[in-house]
């Protein structure tokens, strides 16, 4: 009896809290200010969300090293970085409006779920007022739709694909990162005058979203200057093997490889087709060439010595002379003990702009934000002069086209830079085909 | 009541308490306070809960009556999840449709998989649902590019052909998924001292769902069809000896549990709008795996509990970074603090994986039946008789 007796006053009692909870009216997370998670008056929080598991997990440590340097910097401590190279003198090294620089961290394991997972937790609790981070352009927009659906600011990380700033671009996010458009605009005339301009390409490309953009925008790029596709392949992302896909290249009348590969398929890519001899190759009485369109310091330290002379983009490197640069390199290697990778500088760079953006608005509204960053132009952050366009949330600045040393100091000294393309050589109109299909839509400040 | 005996009716009652009081439960320590690192008690998680729940649940039919081993569950829950997407799309941002086409669909998926993959049992069954499950993966990662999305997952545009309500709301934004116009983001603080209490109307309704496929899974255990299925994992030679044709009841409990694995994808795209190809991947399928061994396979509530300590580690201990650390052993002397974070450092933060990989060996091999089975030898200590008296009956592990 007294069994039935609890389990009648349970199901009562679970019932109402049960009907109460569903039938709980419309209550959004209301705050007086009138945007999500508007920080205390001494603290406010950041986070950072890199991978630190699974393949990019060196470039997620990277980047966290340099939010960590960031934070410090924020706050006072430190030698300052970039803060006082950087053009727009707003931040003091007191915080951001006075409030001490607060961060958590996640791990996206570059997975779009566990991504989201890691950033739901660090607004639903932790109360992070922006979300940063992430090596891959499949984590970046499903991060930035989730921010944009929070009603939190998103300064996406190491993301190359064309869709970030292009058909899935959001009004809370933005892109300091360079994209696959700008790689293939700034190598095209670096190949040619290397090349000449009548060759014949053979593309390998990853089978996902980064490496589709990637082959089309070099495709049409070096096909506009006259050079021709014999052929493009898909490779799985899961590959290590790609001896099976190198083989056919030589006999199939191209005298390019283009590898559209990148973390750990370009290294096992690039290594394999080099054991294959393609390097020393003669195709069309030319010299066989190969070309990586996107490169990295880490990715080059994974393929050794196959990377000697190979052409490719990147967004940074830490051997430029610049004030920014050489500021940003010195305090990091004053840190860490070594110089900071690509990755490494676009998460110090994104973690500074909007504590900057912040600071020029005097408020931490996502929409005060947006229109702070909107049309920014700055400079002294190690890329030149530089312009957040308003129409879809990219930076547009220089494009650095590198090589491969061929005779390396030190395992950080693999990349020379060969030319370091103007920014206006690499500007698209906002509604390029390329980029086409998307919409900003309007800034969510949440509740 | 309700059609279970008394001792059923209290486990269900217990996990009806459990869940609606989950905010409490999962939320001991006070906001600010050291600790408050470890509570759980917030949407996203809570979420997450319930759902895997559902999906461990579902597995449990499969594997834990059945013993047939199913490395590709989680290609039901992707596909799941990309129905329910879909319907959002299309149809309208109210969960109900998208929930109930996830289910269709994922049983739709399993009966393909299931009637191909069960003409083979043991390792062999494992390997083709295995494959089908990889094969989806990579299907949807890349050839069904136009329909899943690919790398980057399906999400809701602004430009969505929605046929019942608006593609964007009047501030020019993504509409957000809504049972009836309640969305599933909203939540309720309660502040009571010094603790802060998050009601989220997405959570309740997930374990509404998780509920009533609880009470399903113990009327299925308690079945005819049940105790078929137990015969099956005992001895499906004999089975068929005696004349019994063994598929149909496999079939079966492929496609329940298949179903159950759509539940679980559509409430997660309920409660957030993307389905990404991950979620079909082999490591996905994996882990429900290790949910229900870690819980406790064949028994009733051990899916739940492994589904929320999995979800617990991931969640949790994946945030604790290293300054987080430094904070905790700050009253050591400088260089002992050092030697103990680096000493810690490995099993938490990134290093999650390496903890639970540790429990998950230790249960496994002290506790063959999972966590519940550890529960039950904690109960029998303190009351020896007690436990003995009602052990034939309860909740036994999997032989």
């Amino acid at each position: 009896m007294s069994n039935n007796n609890f389990s009648r006053r349970g199901v009562l009692k679970t019932g109402m809290v049960a009907s109460a909870g569903l039938a709980l009216p419309q209550y959004l997370r209301a705050q007086e200010s009138g945007f999500t998670n508007a920080p205390g008056a001494s603290e406010v929080i950041l986070g950072f969300n890199v991978p630190q598991t699974g393949p990019y997990a060196d470039e997620g440590a990277d980047e966290l090293r340099a939010y960590e340097l960031a934070v410090e910097h924020l706050n006072g401590e430190g030698d300052g970085g970039m803060l006082g190279t950087f053009s727009s003198q707003a931040l003091e090294g007191a915080g951001i409006l006075g409030r001490r620089v607060n961060y958590v961290t996640g791990d996206t394991q570059t997975k779009s779920d566990a991504a989201r997972a890691s950033a739901r937790s660090m607004i639903e609790k932790d109360g992070a007022i922006m979300i940063t981070g992430g090596s891959s352009s499949g984590v970046a927009v499903a991060v930035q739709a989730l921010c944009q659906e929070a009603g939190i600011i998103f300064m996406a990380g190491l993301t190359h694909s064309n869709d970030t700033t292009g058909k899935d671009k959001r009004a809370n996010g933005f892109r300091h990162f360079f994209n696959s458009y700008m790689s293939g605009a700034a190598l095209a005339p670096v190949l040619q005058a290397a090349y000449g301009s009548d060759r014949k390409a053979y593309h390998l490309t990853a089978d996902y979203n980064w490496g589709y953009t990637t082959e089309e925008a070099v495709r049409t790029s070096t096909e506009a200057m006259g050079w021709e596709t014999v052929n493009t392949v898909l490779t799985p992302l899961t590959q290590t093997d790609f001896s099976s896909y190198i083989a056919p290249v030589l006999n199939s009348g191209a005298d390019v490889l283009v590898l559209n590969h990148y973390g750990g398929n370009m290294v096992n890519s690039l290594t394999n087709a080099v054991q294959f001899g393609l390097r020393e190759a003669q195709a069309n009485g030319k010299n066989f060439e190969i070309v990586v369109p996107l490169y990295s310091r880490l990715m080059a330290r994974g393929a050794g010595s196959a990377v000697a002379g190979i052409f490719g983009s990147t967004n940074w490197h830490w051997s430029l002379q610049d004030a920014g640069s050489q500021a940003f390199v010195r305090s990091f290697g004053t840190k860490y003990g070594f110089p900071p990778s690509q990755a490494a500088h676009t998460c110090y760079v994104q973690t500074l702009l909007y504590a900057d953006a912040v600071t020029r608005a005097g408020s931490f509204n996502p929409c005060a934000v947006d229109e702070a960053l909107e049309d920014f132009e700055f400079d002294g952050l190690g890329n030149g002069p530089t312009l957040y366009r308003g129409e879809d949330h990219q930076c547009f600045k220089d494009v650095l086209v590198v090589k491969g040393k061929e005779n390396p100091e030190n395992e950080f000294d693999l990349l020379e830079i060969v030319e370091i393309t103007p920014v206006a050589q690499v500007t698209y109109p906002a509604d390029h085909p390329q980029f086409a299909g998307g919409a900003l839509g309007t800034c969510n400040p949440g509740a | 009541m309700l059609g279970l005996e008394k001792k059923d009716f209290r486990l269900l009652l217990i996990v009806i308490g459990l869940t609606a009081f989950a905010p409490f439960l999962l939320n001991p320590f006070p906001e600010g306070s050291d600790l408050a690192q470890f509570n759980a008690g917030y949407p996203d998680l809570m979420q997450r809960f319930v759902i895997f729940g559902i999906f461990a649940i579902g597995f449990n039919i499969l594997f834990g009556l059945t013993g047939y081993l199913s490395f590709g569950h989680a290609a039901f829950l992707g596909a799941g999840s990309y129905g329910a997407v879909w319907m959002f799309k299309l149809l309208s941002m109210n969960v109900l449709p998208a929930i109930a086409i996830s289910v269709v669909i994922a049983g739709l998926f399993s009966l393909l998989i299931g009637y191909i993959s069960l003409r083979r049992s043991g390792i062999y069954f494992s390997i083709l649902t295995l494959a089908f499950a990889q094969m989806s993966f990579a299907l949807a990662y890349s050839v069904l590019t136009p329909i899943t999305g690919g790398e980057t997952g399906l999400q809701l545009a602004l430009s969505d052909p929605r046929i019942f309500g608006a593609a964007q709301t009047a501030t020019g934004n993504i509409p957000v998924p809504a049972l009836f116009g309640l969305e599933m983001r909203s939540s309720f603080e309660w502040n009571v001292g010094a603790w802060l209490f998050t009601f989220n109307a997405g959570y309740y309704l997930a374990a509404v769902f998780m509920i009533i496929a609880f009470y399903i899974s113990i009327r299925i255990f308690r079945s005819p069809f049940g105790m078929m299925l137990r015969a099956i994992k005992s001895n499906q030679t004999r089975m068929s000896y005696t004349g019994l044709n063994a598929r149909p009841y496999t079939l079966a409990a492929f496609v329940i549990s298949g179903m159950y694995a759509g539940l679980a994808g559509g409430l997660m795209a309920s409660m957030d709008p993307l389905a990404g190809a991950e979620r079909m991947q082999w490591t996905a399928s994996g882990e429900v795996v290790l949910m229900t061994i870690l819980g406790g396979a064949g028994t009733l509530i051990g899916p739940v509990l492994g589904a929320g300590m999995i979800k617990y580690f991931e969640n949790i201990f994946s945030k604790i970074n290293e300054t987080i650390l430094h904070g905790w052993f700050a009253f050591l002397p400088d260089g002992l603090e050092d030697v103990v974070v680096a000493m810690i450092y490995p099993f938490i933060g990134k290093g999650w994986h390496l903890t639970l990989g540790i429990m998950f060996m230790l249960v496994v091999i002290f506790l063959p039946g999972g966590l519940v089975q550890g529960g039950q030898k904690i109960a029998a200590l303190f009351s020896r008789k007690k436990a003995e008296e009602t052990k034939p009956n309860a909740t036994e592990p999997a032989e």
